[in-house]
C-alpha cells in the first residue's frame, strides 16, 4: 500500500473528450497514456515520478477496462526490458523512474532496445531529479538520449504541453521505430495545473492478440552482424525520420517576433523561467508575448538543423539555454553552425553557469550578460530587476544566517530505523568506528546528526557490494547498510551473491521496514501485507539461506536495542568467516500509523478495551545533558525550557506526536542513559476488572503517598 | 531603443500575476495549504500554479512550496513561473519560526512587497536538541530580522491556536492568510474551500476562524527570548515554624539581592532531604558570603554568592538512587503524568518507567564502609553486578513496585550516611577549595569556577564524561589565574564544553589556552 492514495483523483482519469482536467503533472502524464491507447505500463518508484506508479496502482479499475497491463517492476532494468514487447508488436508501452539514477540501471536494456528498434510506441518517461530537492547525483539524462540514439522530449512545463508530448512521443516513437524519452522535471512532475481532456483510447492491438499469433526476425536481435545493420539503419533511417517527423508535425515552437537581432534557443523544460527574466527585463508579458526571438526545443534530442539554422540566421547573437554539464546541445550548435559556415554568435554556459539548476536569479543575470553585450538597446531604461541584495547584505540578515539551523531529511517520529541506528552507535562506543558502506533509502539518514554513520553510496542495493575490497585480515570488519528495498532491487545478487561468492569477511545490516519507505511506501517482495494482486511476504532470510549465507540472524523487532547492540557485536567479533548477514525488521512507523490509526479509533468507538501507548520525560529527573537525543532525533524527542532557577540547559520533553515506539526507553535503558524516560499506557474503554484493579492500587498507593506527604516538611507548591 | 522596441514594449501586458511561497517542514500540511489556496482561487475563476520540491524532503526536512495566480483571461493563457524569484515574492507563509528566518536567507522577503505569515512556534532542529548544553536558536534574531525584511509580518503562535481548535497548523495559517486580504476573496471564498475538502472540516473551520481573528486583533506577537526562571523573595510566612526558622535564616545572613536564589537553593533542598539539611546549605552559604566580602565582593555585587547560591545547591541535591525513586513515587508526580498524556474520562493510566541501575548505583546508596568494601572486592562486586546490571521495566502504578520505590525514596533518612553523599560532599569541598582559594587573586575568575558546576549531571556514563569535563577545563586553571581575562577563557572552555558530547571542541579550546 502506497503512502498516499490516488483513489479521488483516479475517478479524474475517467474524464472524457472536452472535460477539463485539474491535478498534477503526474496525474496529467498518467490521463495522456490512457489518451494515446497503451497497451502496458511499468516502472519503478522513485522521487519524482513515485505518485505517477501509485496513481497506476490505485487506477487499476480503470486500466483493467481499457485493457492495460500495468506492474511494479523489480527494478528499472526490469521495466526498460518489459518495453521489449513493442519491438515485434505494434503495441504501445510506457515506463517511468527517476532519472539518472533509474536510467543508469536500464542502460543496458536501453541499449539493446534502441538498437533493435520498435515497432509499436515506446516510451520512457524520466522523472529529472536535478537541482534543489534531489536527493542524487547531478547528472543530466541528455547523454543517454546521444549514445543510444534514443529521442529526448523535453516540453515547455505546462499541463497540455506535458499530454502532448506524451501523445507526440508515441507517434515519434512508432514513425522512427526508436524508443522516445520524456524528460519531466521534478517542478513540472508536481506542477498543479490543468488541460481539455480526450477520451481514453482502447489499444487497437492488444498483447493477448501479440502472445498468440508470435512473431519473430533475427534481424531485431543484438547480434552480429544485425548490430552492425541496427547501426545503419538508426543513422540514415531513423534519425531522418524522426526530423522529418518533429518538423511536419511542429512539435518545437517558436515565440516573439519573426526577425530580431538576436534569439534565445531554449529547451521546453525552462522556457517557462525564461520567459519570466524576459518579464523582469520588461522584454516580455506574463501572457507570453516576447519582444524577442525564441525556438523552444521541445524535443531537446535530435537537434532539427533546418529549423536551428533558419532561426540562427540573419541574428548577430543566440543564446542557447540549457541546464547542467556538459554544454551538448550549444556543443552541437556550434557545430552546425560552424559546419554550415553561419557567423552567429552563440553564447551559453559564457553567461550562464555550467552546472546546477537555473532558478530565477540565476536566469535573470544569463539573460541580462547576454542583451548586454548583444543587444544593449532592447533593454532601455532598464526597468528595477527584483533584487533581494539589500536585504541579504543586512546585519541583521546577516546575524539570522548564524541561527536558522539546517533542517535536512530524517528519520519520521518512531521510525524503526532509529534504534538500529541508536545500536550502532553503543556497539561504535565499545569497539571503536568501523567502516560503514551505506545504501539507498531512509537508512541513509543515519549519515546525518545525529548519528553520523556511513562513509559512501553506490547505488541502489550496493552498499555490501560497495564493502568488498574490505575483505583482507584486519582488527575490524566493514559493516555494510542495505534496505529492503535496495535488496530486492538489485542487492540479492549484486552485494549478497557476491559476498557469499567471496566469502566476504563483512557484517551486512539488511533494514527491513515491510515497504520500499523512502519512495512512499510501495509493496516489494518482502512486505507482509496481503496484496490481492501481487505475492508479497517472501522471507529475506529465506532468499539470502537461498544462496548460500549461513551466518544469518533475524532481529523481528528492531527496538529491541539492546539485542540489537548485542547482534551487531557478535557478528563483528565472531570467528565464523563469510558474510555476516542481520535483517533487521519493523514496520515503517509512517504506514503503519495509517494503517493502524483507524482501526484503533474505530475500535475505541466500539468499545473496545484497547491501550494506548505514549512516552513522556519526567522533567525533574532528566539533567539536560541530551545524551538521549544524541542517540535518537526523534522528531517527537525534543528540549523545552524550564522556569527553574537552578537549571541553565533545557530538559528532554515528548510531545503529543510520539507514537509510543519504545525507543526512547529501551536506548536509555541499554545505554544506561538515565530514568527520566516513562511509558504511559492509557486504558481506553476498560473493563470492570481493570476497573477494580485500579481502584485497589490507587487506594493503596494513594494511602503510601499522603502518609508520606504528611510526615514531610515542605514549602508550598509554587512559593 | 529603437522605436519598434518603444511600440513593443507598450504592446505588453502589465500584468504580474500574485506570488506566493509556503515553507514547512514535512508532515506540516504545507501541501495541503497549497491546494487550498489553488482551489479558492480557481473557484473564483483566476488561474492557479502550484509547485513543490519535496524530494525526500517529505519526511521532515524544511520544503517549499510555490504558487503563482492570476485572474483569468478568456482570450490568453498566463506562463507562470515554477519557482520564487527572490525579491519578487508577495506572500511568505512560513509554519515555524526558524522557516521564516529561512525565507528571508533566501531572499524571498523583502521589504517593499512581501506579507510574511509566520507561526512563532518553534519545533527545534536536531543540530539545536543533541547539543549537551543549550543549542535552542535565539529567536529575537529571526524578529528582527523578518520586521526588517519584511513589509507587513503576521506573526503568532498558530500551533497552539490549530492546538486549542483540534486541527493543524495549515488551518491556522489559512485563516491568517485570509486575514491578511492579499487575495481580494471573502473570508466565505476561504471558508468554502475548507468545506470542499473533505476531513476534518468543522475543526479546521473552528481553527481558521480562530487564526482569522487574531490576526486581524493582534496581526503580531513576538516570542519570548527565553523563559521565565521563576525566582520569587523569600515570604514572610510559610506556615510552618521550621522553615520559619529557616527563611528568618536566610533573610539575616545574605544580603536583600541576593535571597531569592538562595531561597530557591533552600526550598530545592528541604525537598531533596529536609530541613536541616537546607540549614547546613545556608550555612556554607554564609561562610562563602563573609569570604566573598573579604575578597572585596561588594564591588562586583556578590557574583560570588550569588553563584555559589545556585550551583551549591545543585551540587548537594545530587541525582542518587533515592532522588530517582522519591520524584517517580510522589502523588504530584501521578497527578502531573495524567495532565501531560491527557487522560480522559474513564481511562486508567499505567506508567512504565524504565531503570537500569548497576552495582555502583547500589553501592552509593549502602553505608559509606560497607558500599567501599563491596567495591574494593572486585569479585564480589563482579558477582552482585551480573545480578543487579540490567534493564528494569518498573510498573510503578502496581503495588508491587510502588513500594519498591518507596521503601528505596524512603531510605532518605539514611541519606547522610550513604557512600554517594560522602563522594559528592568530598567532590564539592574540592571544587569549593579551588574557587575560594582564586578568590582574593581573581575574583571574576573564581566566579567562574563556580559555574563550571554546569558540567556535570546526568547519571552513569553521562555523569562520568561531565566530570571529566568538569575536570579538563579546570586543569587550564594554572594557566589562567594570573590572567586578567582568564574568567573569559574559562567561560569560552565552558562553552566549548557544552557543544559536542565527545569534547572535540573542548580539546581545541584547550589547545588555543595551552598557546597563550
Amino acid at each position: 500500500m502506497a503512502e498516499r492514495s490516488f483513489a479521488r483523483e483516479v475517478e479524474d482519469l475517467k474524464l472524457g473528450e472536452g472535460e477539463i482536467f485539474r491535478g498534477e503533472g503526474i496525474l496529467a502524464i498518467t490521463k495522456a497514456l490512457l489518451q494515446s491507447g497503451v497497451s502496458y505500463v511499468g516502472g519503478y518508484q522513485g522521487s519524482p515520478i513515485s505518485h505517477l506508479m501509485d496513481v497506476l496502482a490505485d487506477a487499476k479499475d480503470v486500466m483493467e477496462d481499457l485493457g492495460v497491463h500495468f506492474e511494479t517492476s523489480a527494478s528499472e532494468a526490469a521495466a526498460a526490458a518489459m518495453l521489449s514487447a513493442s519491438v515485434m508488436y505494434p503495441v504501445r508501452g510506457a515506463v517511468t523512474w527517476k532519472s539518472t539514477a533509474g536510467t543508469n540501471v536500464a542502460s543496458d536494456a536501453l541499449s539493446n532496445l534502441s538498437s533493435g528498434g520498435v515497432t509499436g510506441g515506446a516510451l520512457i518517461i524520466i522523472g529529472e531529479d536535478y537541482g534543489e530537492g534531489s536527493s542524487i547525483m547531478q547528472e543530466r539524462s541528455h547523454a543517454y538520449a546521444m549514445k543510444s540514439q534514443m529521442w529526448l522530449l523535453d516540453p515547455r512545463p505546462n499541463l497540455p504541453s506535458i499530454v502532448k508530448a506524451v501523445e507526440d512521443g508515441f507517434e515519434l516513437s512508432e514513425a522512427s521505430n526508436t524508443p522516445v524519452m520524456l524528460q519531466v522535471r521534478i517542478r513540472a512532475c508536481h506542477v498543479h495545473g490543468q488541460f481539455v481532456a480526450k477520451d481514453n483510447r482502447r489499444p487497437a492491438f492488444t498483447l493477448k492478440e501479440a502472445m498468440e499469433n508470435p512473431v519473430r526476425d533475427v534481424n531485431r536481435i543484438v547480434l552480429p552482424p544485425a548490430s552492425f545493420g541496427h547501426e545503419k539503419d538508426k543513422l540514415e533511417r531513423r534519425w531522418p525520420a524522426a526530423v522529418n517527423f518533429v518538423k511536419e508535425r511542429k512539435l518545437n515552437e517558436f515565440f516573439g517576433p519573426e526577425t530580431g537581432e538576436i534569439g534565445i534557443i531554449t529547451v521546453g523544460g525552462l522556457y517557462n523561467g525564461v520567459l519570466r527574466g524576459l518579464q523582469q527585463l520588461g522584454l516580455a508579458d506574463v501572457y507570453g508575448e516576447s519582444l524577442v526571438p525564441i525556438y523552444v526545443m521541445n524535443v531537446a534530442y535530435p537537434m532539427i538543423d533546418d529549423e536551428v539554422i533558419a532561426f540562427c540566421q540573419g541574428k548577430k547573437a543566440v543564446l542557447m539555454v540549457e541546464e547542467g554539464a556538459p554544454d551538448y546541445i550549444e556543443q552541437g550548435l556550434n557545430t552546425l553552425l560552424r559546419r554550415r559556415d553561419i557567423q552567429t554568435r552563440i553564447s551559453g554556459k559564457d553567461v550562464l553557469p555550467m552546472g546546477g539548476e537555473y532558478t530565477a536569479p540565476v536566469m535573470l543575470k544569463g539573460l541580462t550578460s547576454f542583451l548586454e553585450a548583444h543587444a544593449s538597446p532592447l533593454l532601455g531604461n532598464r526597468p528595477p530587476v527584483p533584487d533581494p541584495s539589500p536585504v541579504l547584505s543586512d546585519e541583521r540578515v546577516k546575524a539570522l544566517a548564524t541561527v536558522v539551523p539546517p533542517r535536512p531529511a530524517g528519520f519520521c517520529t518512531g521510525c524503526p530505523e532509529r534504534p538500529i541506528f541508536a545500536a550502532m552507535k553503543l556497539v561504535e562506543k565499545e569497539l571503536g568506528p568501523h567502516h560503514v558502506s551505506a545504501d539507498i533509502g531512509c537508512h541513509l539518514f543515519s549519515i546525518l546528526p545525529p548519528f553520523n554513520i556511513g562513509g559512501t553510496t553506490m547505488g541502489y542495493g550496493l552498499g555490501p557490494a560497495s564493502a568488498s575490497a574490505f575483505n583482507v585480515e584486519a582488527g575490524k570488519r566493514a559493516i555494510s547498510v542495505m534496505g529492503d528495498g535496495g535488496f530486492w532491487h538489485n542487492g540479492l545478487a549484486t552485494s549478497v551473491g557476491n559476498a557469499v561468492f567471496n566469502k566476504q569477511d563483512g557484517v551486512m545490516l539488511i533494514v527491513d521496514n515491510f515497504y520500499s519507505a523512502a519512495t512512499g511506501g510501495q509493496d516489494i517482495l518482502s512486505s507482509r501485507a496481503e496484496n490481492p494482486r501481487r505475492k508479497t511476504n517472501n522471507s529475506i532470510v529465506a532468499a539470502v539461506k537461498g544462496i548460500g549465507a549461513t551466518w544469518v540472524r533475524q532481529i523481528d523487532r528492531t527496538y529491541d536495542v539492546a539485542k540489537m547492540r548485542d547482534t551487531l557485536r557478535e557478528a563483528l567479533t565472531t570467528k565464523e568467516k563469510g558474510p555476516k548477514i542481520i535483517v533487521a525488521s519493523s514496520e515503517c512507523m509512517l504506514n503503519k500509523q495509517r494503517r493502524i490509526k483507524p482501526q484503533f479509533a474505530a475500535a475505541v468507538k466500539a468499545g473496545k478495551r484497547m491501550v494506548k501507548e505514549r512516552f513522556g520525560v519526567d522533567e525533574d529527573v532528566c539533567t539536560g545533558d541530551h545524551a538521549c537525543i544524541r542517540l535518537s532525533g526523534c522528531p517527537s524527542l525534543s528540549v523545552k525550557e524550564t522556569n527553574d532557577p537552578l537549571r541553565d540547559d533545557p530538559v528532554a520533553a515528548i510531545d503529543n506526536s510520539c507514537v509510543g515506539c519504545g525507543n526512547c526507553g529501551e536506548v536509555s535503558e541499554a545505554a544506561v542513559l538515565c530514568p527520566s524516560f516513562y511509558r504511559a499506557d492509557v486504558i481506553m474503554n476498560p473493563t470492570g476488572w481493570d476497573r477494580f484493579l485500579a481502584s485497589v492500587r490507587s487506594k493503596v498507593i494513594g494511602w503510601l503517598q499522603r502518609r508520606r506527604e504528611s510526615r514531610r516538611v515542605l514549602f508550598a507548591e509554587g512559593a | 531603443m529603437d522605436d519598434a522596441s518603444i511600440s513593443g514594449r507598450a504592446r505588453l501586458s502589465t500584468a504580474k500575476p500574485v506570488t506566493i511561497a509556503i515553507l514547512a517542514m514535512g508532515g506540516q500540511g504545507g501541501g495541503v495549504l497549497s491546494d487550498w489556496i489553488v482551489a479558492l482561487a480557481e473557484m473564483k475563476g483566476w488561474v492557479a500554479q502550484s509547485t513543490s520540491v519535496p524530494g525526500v524532503a517529505q519526511r521532515t526536512g524544511a520544503t517549499i512550496y510555490y504558487i503563482e495566480t492570476i485572474p483569468g483571461d478568456v482570450n490568453r493563457e498566463p506562463t507562470l513561473s515554477l519557482m520564487p524569484t527572490p525579491g519578487d515574492v508577495d506572500v511568505v507563509i512560513a509554519a515555524e519560526l526558524m522557516e521564516a528566518g529561512r525565507s528571508v536567507l533566501r531572499g524571498v522577503v523583502t521589504p517593499g512587497q512581501t506579507t510574511l505569515i509566520t507561526s512563532t512556534h518553534r519545533s527545534y532542529a536536531v543540530a539545536e536538541k543533541e547539543k549537551p548544553g543549550n543549542g535552542i536558536a535565539d529567536p529575537t534574531l529571526v524578529i528582527s530580522a523578518t520586521d526588517f525584511a519584511a513589509k507587513r509580518t503576521i506573526a503568532f503562535d498558530m500551533e497552539a491556536i490549530a492546538a486549542k481548535n483540534g486541527s493543524v497548523i495549515s488551518s491556522a495559517l489559512f485563516g491568517a492568510f485570509a486575514a491578511s486580504g492579499v487575495l481580494p476573496f471573502s473570508r466565505e471564498d476561504f471558508e468554502a474551500v475548507i468545506r470542499a475538502g473533505g476531513k476534518g472540516i468543522e475543526p479546521s473551520l473552528k481553527t481558521f476562524a480562530a487564526a482569522y481573528d487574531h490576526a486581524l486583533e493582534k496581526p503580531k506577537i513576538d516570542p519570548k527570548p527565553k523563559a521565565d526562571k521563576h525566582l520569587p523573595p523569600p515570604p514572610e510566612r510559610t506556615g510552618h515554624p521550621v522553615l520559619d526558622a529557616l527563611v528568618s535564616k536566610l533573610k539575616s545572613s545574605l544580603p536583600l539581592s541576593l535571597q531569592p536564589m538562595a531561597y530557591a537553593g533552600v526550598r530545592k533542598l528541604t525537598d531533596f532531604q529536609d530541613p536541616a539539611y537546607a540549614g547546613e546549605y545556608l550555612d556554607r552559604l554564609a561562610d562563602l558570603f563573609s569570604r566573598d566580602r573579604q575578597s572585596g565582593g561588594e564591588a562586583h555585587g556578590f557574583a560570588f554568592t550569588a553563584e555559589a547560591a545556585k550551583y551549591l545547591a545543585i551540587a548537594m541535591a545530587y541525582d542518587d538512587v533515592i532522588r530517582v525513586a522519591d520524584l517517580k513515587v510522589r502523588g504530584s508526580r501521578f497527578d502531573r503524568v495524567k495532565k501531560e498524556v491527557g487522560v480522559k474520562g474513564d481511562q486508567i493510566l499505567y506508567a512504565t518507567e524504565f531503570m537500569h541501575p548497576r552495582m555502583e548505583e547500589v553501592c552509593g546508596t549502602l553505608p559509606k564502609g560497607l558500599g567501599r568494601w563491596i567495591e574494593e572486592n572486585k569479585g564480589l562486586y563482579d558477582f552482585l553486578d551480573r545480578r543487579v546490571n540490567k534493564g528494569r521495566r518498573v510498573k510503578t502504578g502496581t503495588i508491587f513496585w510502588f513500594l519498591g520505590l518507596y521503601m528505596v525514596s524512603g531510605m532518605r533518612r539514611f541519606r547522610r550516611g550513604t557512600l554517594r553523599h560522602a563522594r559528592e560532599m568530598a567532590f564539592t569541598a574540592e571544587w569549593l577549595d579551588k574557587a575560594l582559594a582564586l578568590l582574593p587573586k581573581n575574583y571574576a575568575l573564581a566566579v567562574e569556577v563556580l559555574k563550571c558546576r554546569r558540567l556535570v549531571k546526568g547519571y552513569s556514563g553521562t555523569h562520568v564524561r561531565g566530570i571529566s569535563k568538569f575536570d579538563r577545563v579546570l586543569s587550564a586553571l594554572p594557566l589562567l589565574e594570573a590572567r586578567e581575562d582568564g574568567a573569559d577563557w574559562l567561560r569560552r572552555l565552558r562553552q566549548a564544553a557544552l557543544l559536542d558530547e565527545d569534547g572535540i571542541a573542548l580539546d581545541g579550546a584547550l589547545k588555543t589556552v595551552a598557546s597563550l
